[in-house]
């Protein structure tokens, strides 16, 4: 791992938000900064490139948008995990699945246009796994103020 | 609810925005739309929550945050509110969401995922957590994510 400049490591610090809404935002958000226009539009395609930064832009709230995410994990017994990992993940609706050490071992996000089509998801993975699959949709969401500082 | 138009600007900035240096104007040309019917939309948005913030965003990975800890505490329904907003307003928590018990299984019910460079610096922010939710937790736990199954980012159909 690259250890970041300090104009990076401002930038990273500096930018998990806010960034202007107004004609010319590199060059407002880089006054702060101490950046000129240039400087903050190479540091950031330079993050970019690193794969330090994911994205530059909004970061959208996808149920917002009339879809649904759902968290939903599974006991897989030890023996098929890698069996089970791949049935899991051939679902086009599974944007994330992690192993977590804890007897529900397997925890994955469903994520659908339709509300609806999560149900059907889980239902075909406890088909074709033969395992229960325990829906964790949020019933409540708090706000959270995270910042990466690097 | 988006219209047409919103979806538009989803699809032409879910990969991030122009890195010109008028980028609104540019994403504008692309759409058909004046720079300032862009930034007006941008800022219902985001007031409105559609767009949760416009920035950086930053690869945890990338940046050493390796170890990514679930914390998950059993609160009594009555407090669950109370607590969860407490928990969320700190800084290290990336979500947190109150969700449903399995149990016995699972006695969870409100999750705080924390990201940190080791495990160690995980716990000890959990234990932070602990602290400030006292004797509300009747129990918890830190789940770590051994292995990445899958990951793929989010993508939705204009």
């Amino acid at each position: 791992m690259r250890s970041l400049d300090p104009t990076e490591r401002a930038v990273v610090n500096g930018l998990q938000g806010g960034f202007p809404l107004t004609q010319r935002p590199f060059r407002d958000a880089g006054a702060k900064l101490g950046l000129s226009e240039g400087e903050m539009i190479d540091c950031i395609g330079g993050l970019l490139a690193g794969g330090q930064l994911s994205r530059f832009g909004p970061l959208w709230n996808a149920e917002q948008m009339g879809g649904a995410v759902c968290l939903a994990a599974i006991a897989v017994p030890p023996e098929r995990f890698e069996e089970v990992a791949e049935l899991v993940n051939a679902h086009a609706e599974i944007a994330h699945n992690y192993e977590r050490d804890h007897e529900l071992n397997m925890w994955f996000v469903v994520s659908a246009a339709e509300p609806g089509r999560i149900d059907q998801v889980i239902a075909e993975i406890e088909r074709e796994t033969g395992l229960a699959v325990r829906a964790m949709p949020k019933t409540r969401e708090f706000f959270v103020g995270f910042r990466v500082e690097v | 609810m988006l219209d047409a138009i919103d979806r538009k600007l989803v699809a032409a900035t879910q990969t991030g925005l122009p890195l010109v240096s008028e980028p609104y104007r540019v994403l504008g040309e692309r759409l058909g739309l004046a720079e300032a019917e862009v930034i007006a939309r941008l800022q219902r948005l985001l007031d409105d929550g559609a767009i949760r913030r416009i920035g950086a965003i930053p690869n945890h990975y990338a940046l050493g945050y390796t170890a990514n800890g679930m914390s998950v505490w059993d609160v009594a329904d009555e407090s669950v509110a109370e607590v969860g907003a407490r928990v969320g307003a700190l800084d290290f928590v990336t979500h947190c969401y109150e969700r449903p018990r399995y149990l016995p299984l699972w006695p969870y019910n409100l999750f705080a995922m924390v990201h940190g460079r080791t495990r160690d610096e995980v716990r000890t922010k959990v234990a932070e957590i602990a602290a400030l939710v006292g004797p509300a937790a009747r129990a918890h736990e830190v789940l770590f994510s051994t292995r990445i199954l899958k990951k793929t980012g989010l993508r939705i159909a204009a």
